[in-house]
Formats: C-alpha cells, sequence, structure tokens
C-alpha cells in the first residue's frame, strides 16, 4: 500500500482532539490530525472578533431567510450572524429525529472549542461511584483518583479561573485567580450561604478564561466575545492553546476536509492499520495508516465511525460486540430556574464585561440529602442591571424614554439548572443508509428522550431555584421553564461507554477499544454516566490520560 | 482602534452632511429610492417616527442613526409577509391619523404633536398587550417601538454617546459605585 504512514492518527481537532495531538506529539510521535472541516487560523479567522454591534447587520435578530434555511439550527443561540461558519448546517449534515433531538456540531478546525461556554468543573467519586452504588448501567472503570492528577495536568496547561471552596461534591483544581461575583450577586450567594447553612453555596463560575497571562497567552480583556473567537487568545480553544504547542514539537500534521469514513482494521491482528479518508473538497479517498488512532470526532460523529468500521467482522461496527454502541446517549437538560430582581444596590455597578457567572454545586442528594430521584443538578446564571432593551412602559415615546434608557436599570438575576440525564440503554442512535449527506455518507438517527428521573429532578430544579433567590431576599421572585429537546445541552456523552468487562461497555479504563486495542475513544463518547457537571474539562484530563497510555503502550511493545 | 477610528470617522461625516442615511442606501442609486421595498417618502417617514421615539437631546437622536432606513431593513428581512403588511399598514396609519388630527404631514410636524400622537398609539400597545391572548398578534407600534430603540442604541451614536461602550474594557471590576445620571455600559 502506498498509504501514507505516521505513528498516530487524531481523528477531530476540537477540544479532545486538540489535547490528543497536543501530548502525542510532545510525548514523540508523529501525529495526523484529521479535520472533516475547513481550517479555522487563529485571529486572522476571527472576522467578528473586534466589530462593534452596530457592525451586525441584523443587530442580534435573525433573518426570515436565514432561519428558513435552518430548521435545526434556528431551535436556539447557535443560529446567529456572529459565528454563523462555526455552526455545521444541517442542509449538507443531515441527520433522522426519531425523538427531537438538537444537534448543534462544529465542523471545522478547532471545532467547539472556538464557541464553548468554557464552564470547566472537575467530577468528584460522588459521580464516578454513582452508577454502582445506584445498580445503574454498568460501573465506571477509573476513579477519582485516576484522573485527578490528569485534571492537574490540563488544568496547569489551559488556564482555569476559579474559586477554592473544599466541597466534596466539585473537587478544587489547579486554579487562576477567580472572576469574583458581582456585588449584587455576593449578596445573594451571602444569602443562600446564611439560609441553607452553606449546604448551598453560589460561587464564581470555574472558566477557562484566563484571568491574568499564562503561558505565553493575553489575560481576559473582559470583553464576553469568546465566541466570535478571541484575538488575544485568553480563553482555551484548540487555536489559542493545544494547537500550537503540538506545531511546537514539529511533529504534527494537519489535514483539514478530510472526513474520516472507517477505521481500516485488521482483524487477525485484532488492530486498526489506519483509517480511510474521503477529502471533502475532490471526494477523492485516501488511506492513511498508524499504529494508533484516537477518535475525538465528538460523542456521537466518533460512535459513527465505530460504526461504519469492520463491519465485515461485525454488521454493526467496531465495538459493537458488547451491543452497547450506540446505546446510553446522554446530554445535560436544562432551562428550568428562577428569575428574581435584587434591591438596594442602585448605586452599584460593574466595570467590564465578564466572560461567565455564578455557579451553585449540586446539593440534592449527597450529603444525607435524599429525593425522589438519583442524582442531581447544579446551577448557572449571573445577575446584571437591566440595560435598554427593558420595558419601562410609563415613560412613552421622546426625551423621557431615552433619558431613562440611557442609565442602567434595576439589578435582576436568573438561572438555569443542569441536570444529569442517567444512561439509559433504549436512549440510542443508529446508522440509517436511507439517508445520505451530501457526500453520500450515512446519517445518524437519534432515538433519545428523558424518563421519570429527570422529570421529577426538574421540578427540583425549578423549585429549589425560586427557593434560594426568595431566601436571599430578591422580589419578584419567577420561576421559568421553557423546555428541553434531547441534545440543547450541547453536552453530548455516552454511545461507547468506558467499563471493566468487554461484554457490557465498549472501552476499557484507558478508553481503548475492546477488540482494537489500539483505538482510543477519548471524547464524550466514552462516558459511562453524565455527572451534572460540563464535561469538556473530564475530556480533556481523560485524552491526556489515555495518550500517556498510548505511548508508554507503544513503547512497551503491546499495540 | 483603526476600525473604531473609522468608523468614528463615517459618522462624523455623516452628521456634518445634510442629507442623513444610512451606508445601505447610500450605496442605492440616488433617484430609484427603493430601500428594502420602501419608497423613500416611507423611508423619511420612518425617520421621523424613530426620532420621534428617540428625539435629539444632547446626543444625536434615531434620526441620526439612519433608523428609517435600519426599520425598513427589520421588517423587510425580519418579519413574515403578514406581518410585514401590517407593521407597513400602521406606518401608513400614524401618517393618516396625523393629518387627520392635525391637519399637515406627521414628517415635518412640530415636535409636540408627533409625540402626542405617539404616546397616545404607545398607550394602545400597552393596553392591546395587557390583554393580548397567548397567540395574539403583537401591536404595531410595539414592534416599531422595540425596533426604533434597538437600532438606535445598538448604533455607533447610541452605544458610544448615548451610553457608554468600550470595545476593549481590559479589566473587570465587580463593585462600582453608581451614581444617578452616569451613563450605562453597552454590554
Amino acid at each position: 500500500m502506498s498509504a501514507q504512514t505516521y505513528d498516530a492518527i487524531v481523528v477531530g481537532s476540537g477540544i479532545s482532539g486538540g489535547w490528543a495531538a497536543k501530548e502525542l506529539t510532545e510525548r514523540g510521535l508523529r501525529v495526523l490530525l484529521l479535520e472533516r472541516g475547513r481550517n479555522v487560523e487563529h485571529i486572522k479567522d476571527y472576522p467578528n472578533a473586534l466589530k462593534g454591534p452596530w457592525e451586525i447587520p441584523h443587530r442580534g435578530r435573525v433573518p426570515i431567510a436565514l432561519r428558513e434555511k435552518h430548521p435545526v439550527l434556528r431551535r436556539d443561540y447557535v443560529l446567529n450572524e456572529v459565528n454563523y461558519d462555526w455552526w455545521a448546517h444541517e442542509d449538507q449534515h443531515p441527520y433522522i429525529e426519531i425523538k427531537p433531538f438538537d444537534w448543534f456540531r462544529g465542523y471545522h478546525v478547532g471545532g467547539r472549542s472556538l464557541t464553548w461556554g468554557r464552564q470547566s468543573y472537575r467530577w468528584s467519586d460522588i459521580d464516578f461511584e454513582a452508577n454502582a452504588r445506584e445498580g445503574i448501567a454498568v460501573d465506571w472503570p477509573i476513579r477519582y483518583k485516576d484522573i485527578a492528577p490528569w485534571y492537574d495536568h490540563v488544568e496547569r496547561f489551559a488556564g482555569i479561573s476559579g474559586s477554592l471552596e473544599r466541597l466534596e461534591q466539585l473537587p478544587d483544581g489547579e486554579f487562576l485567580p477567580p472572576m469574583p461575583l458581582n456585588v449584587a450577586e455576593q449578596h445573594v450567594a451571602d444569602g443562600i450561604r446564611k439560609a441553607f447553612n452553606d449546604q448551598r453555596r453560589m460561587i464564581p463560575g470555574r472558566v477557562a478564561n484566563l484571568s491574568r497571562p499564562h503561558n505565553g497567552r493575553s489575560g481576559c480583556q473582559y470583553r464576553n466575545k469568546c465566541s466570535a473567537g478571541c484575538p488575544w487568545g485568553a480563553y482555551f480553544s484548540t487555536q489559542s492553546a493545544t494547537l500550537p504547542a503540538a506545531m511546537a514539537t514539529g511533529r504534527l500534521t494537519l489535514r483539514p476536509h478530510s472526513i474520516v469514513t472507517r477505521l481500516l482494521y485488521d482483524r487477525d491482528r485484532k488492530r486498526a492499520t489506519g483509517v480511510e479518508v474521503l477529502d471533502a473538497e475532490t471526494r477523492q479517498t485516501v488511506e492513511f495508516a498508524a499504529r494508533v488512532v484516537f477518535l475525538c470526532a465528538s460523542a456521537l460523529n466518533s460512535t459513527w465511525i465505530l460504526m461504519n468500521s469492520a463491519t465485515d467482522v461485525w454488521p454493526d461496527g467496531l465495538g459493537s460486540s458488547s451491543g452497547e454502541l450506540g446505546h446510553n446517549v446522554m446530554d445535560h437538560h436544562f432551562r428550568v430556574g428562577a428569575t428574581g430582581r435584587i434591591e438596594g444596590f442602585d448605586d452599584r455597578i460593574v466595570f467590564g464585561r465578564r466572560p461567565t457567572g455564578f455557579y451553585i454545586p449540586r446539593f440534592r442528594n449527597v450529603h444525607g440529602d435524599r429525593r425522589e430521584y438519583l442524582r442531581g443538578f447544579g446551577y448557572q446564571g449571573s445577575a446584571s442591571r437591566l440595560g435598554w432593551a427593558r420595558e419601562v412602559a410609563e415613560l412613552g415615546v421622546g426625551e423621557p424614554l431615552k433619558e431613562e434608557l440611557r442609565e442602567p436599570g434595576p439589578w435582576t438575576i436568573g438561572m438555569t439548572g443542569f441536570g444529569e440525564i442517567l444512561p439509559y440503554h433504549e436512549n440510542r442512535i443508529r446508522l440509517d443508509r436511507t439517508v445520505t449527506d451530501a457526500w453520500g455518507l450515512p446519517v445518524l438517527a437519534m432515538d433519545c428522550e428523558i424518563r421519570e428521573n429527570e422529570q421529577k429532578m426538574r421540578q427540583d430544579m425549578m423549585n429549589d431555584a425560586a427557593e434560594m433567590l426568595e431566601a436571599a431576599g430578591c422580589r419578584d421572585v419567577q420561576t421559568t421553564n421553557t423546555g428541553y429537546n434531547f441534545g440543547r445541552g450541547i453536552h453530548e456523552m455516552g454511545t461507547a461507554r468506558m467499563g471493566r468487562d468487554p461484554k457490557t461497555s465498549v472501552l476499557n479504563a484507558f478508553n481503548q477499544v475492546w477488540d482494537a486495542p489500539n483505538v482510543f475513544v477519548t471524547d464524550g463518547a466514552c462516558m459511562t454516566s453524565a455527572s451534572c457537571v460540563n464535561p469538556s474539562l473530564t475530556y480533556m484530563a481523560l485524552t491526556a490520560r489515555a495518550a500517556a497510555y498510548a505511548v508508554e503502550e507503544l513503547r512497551r511493545g503491546n499495540l | 482602534m483603526d476600525l473604531t477610528r473609522r468608523d468614528a470617522l463615517v459618522h462624523l461625516a455623516t452628521l456634518l452632511g445634510a442629507t442623513v442615511v444610512g451606508p445601505r442606501l447610500a450605496a442605492a442609486p440616488i433617484g430609484s429610492m427603493q430601500a428594502h421595498g420602501f419608497s423613500a417618502e416611507e423611508i423619511a417617514l420612518l425617520d421621523e417616527i424613530g426620532d420621534t421615539i428617540i428625539p435629539d437631546t444632547d446626543v444625536p437622536g434615531a434620526r441620526a442613526v439612519g433608523i428609517g432606513e435600519f426599520l425598513a431593513m427589520m421588517i423587510a428581512d425580519c418579519y413574515e409577509p403578514a406581518e410585514q403588511q401590517r407593521l407597513r399598514a400602521g406606518i401608513a396609519d400614524i401618517a393618516a391619523r396625523y393629518k387627520q388630527r392635525y391637519g399637515g404631514s406627521f414628517v415635518g410636524g412640530p415636535s409636540a404633536d408627533r409625540t402626542a400622537l405617539l404616546n397616545e398609539l404607545d398607550r394602545e400597545q400597552r393596553e392591546h398587550h395587557a390583554a393580548l391572548p397567548p397567540d395574539g398578534d403583537p401591536h404595531y407600534f410595539r414592534i416599531l417601538k422595540e425596533l426604533t430603540i434597538l437600532g438606535y442604541f445598538s448604533s455607533e451614536i447610541g452605544a458610544t454617546q448615548a451610553l457608554r461602550y468600550l470595545e476593549v474594557p481590559g479589566r473587570y471590576e465587580p463593585d462600582v459605585p453608581y451614581t444617578r445620571g452616569d451613563r450605562a455600559w453597552f454590554n
């Protein structure tokens, strides 16, 4: 074969793939990083990063023509005129919704590392032990002690701003100084702490934005325009952090426009030998060979690749021997919480636009609390003074209205819960070969829903939020519930879970496919349960851990 | 920053010029005067409506930010045909009501008369919305008012003169004294 050969191939250049490329190259491997979409160069390809609000044509509204073109993206903020090109367009990349499923993807170099919310939280043993303790799904093959040094490792490099809190359910990390609560949030935080005897706590959001210069990257400029790309590189992305590190080794080859269609599999050696790539521009098929492959194509797409691989051995694909490939889809359910008004701070304001808010760590079903559902939820939110878009009905039109709107309005606060979804075998994706995308490739069909446990939890997510705001003295407290479609959290997890037994899991404790140990899956696909905290930091840590292990195993001659 | 300075110059030129038009209208051939399907007369009426909602004070009002053309663009681009028709009928109704009551043209009419009429419409829209069923149509004047406020405060004049705006704040202070009368920050 004339296939080009590398030590390792990494599929996908988002948060996980960027980390795999960095760790593998820094440990001496020659790496090919494949990305299905186009290149996005740091700074140069952030066309809207420095635009004033007046330079965005419809000022945050979405034109009808755009809405009609995007029946999926229009469901949420992802359809907008600021980073329109950073969300995969459903006309080229269709999928099937057997049940409603919002799938918001980033098909370009950097993936969703450019657009992510940057909230970064560690899991605890409360999360890792939950499945085993409750008899749900299968046990995680790792515990907090296995991943803790890797959280340290990725936090030191990425730069996470956060406060030390000594909470069992939300371990502290190697933090840069926190981006603090504002004066009104601090007031509410004090009220909650007192009213709930410190069993509930409002803390600064832990965020992958630099509160001071770090590892050669600039500190945050407090513009809060992260989702347009940061010319200062002040939030963690592939472009700002892992890609330059991998490039600096001289051992990385980045190949955009490279859709991986399947792993090449040697059934006798039980090893992948490389990947088959469909060039998205030329539509030519190319093969690349490597000793290890890291699948970091985003949870559901890494599983898509597995499902389309080694089908001569297993009709349902590599990893399907467990019967679990494509099953146990998870996300975080949210969009339920409360809002209120905060009095007493009309003579206070903030300076700068902080790119994060507050976080309220899980307090349900921990520390002796027992509810009628399993697991729990955390809250994210913020307080701010209302701006010019507020309604001031009594002032009509003219100068009084104009002068009123030139001043800040009352302080308001809002929060939404992010709840854990259990790993249900019935929640699954499968390959549908009757529908194809713009490249003639089969698409995924989504068959997932939240169930009784999540619905019960949502009641608490709504009522607890209102209860806390009222206890802290907020006025006009109102509950909110704007509904949830599976996937809306953009935290897709599961479908190739880690486990202790090849009969019930797809991956082992080091993210190796049981049926092909030189294939590692380290993105959201590997998750055995979902926790209620944002997952990306955990993907980073699992990826770095697996990469170090892969290099050791290569040296030992085991792969 | 160069970008900001360039735009400031563009707007300064706009302010000094006799005809105040948005950049898109300025690029259209003079004489045809069709912007987003609106005639020059309609744009002038929209400018006057916008400038009555947000008038000139110590900082320029809505006309100075090209609100007429902005409203035309937003109506044409962001509303379904049926809603566009309701909005255009509403705009025509403002001129008709004004003429009936004050006997002249809304455009160029005394500010007190224009303001009185739009305040009346504002009361109408509030009453309409107080009793609006969930699937009811919003009042056209509420949409015009909201779009005017959006177009004005997110414009360069609105953000940087009516309000305060910094492209690069550079730091975050979570607790700063505020005195009534200080301008809000554009976020």
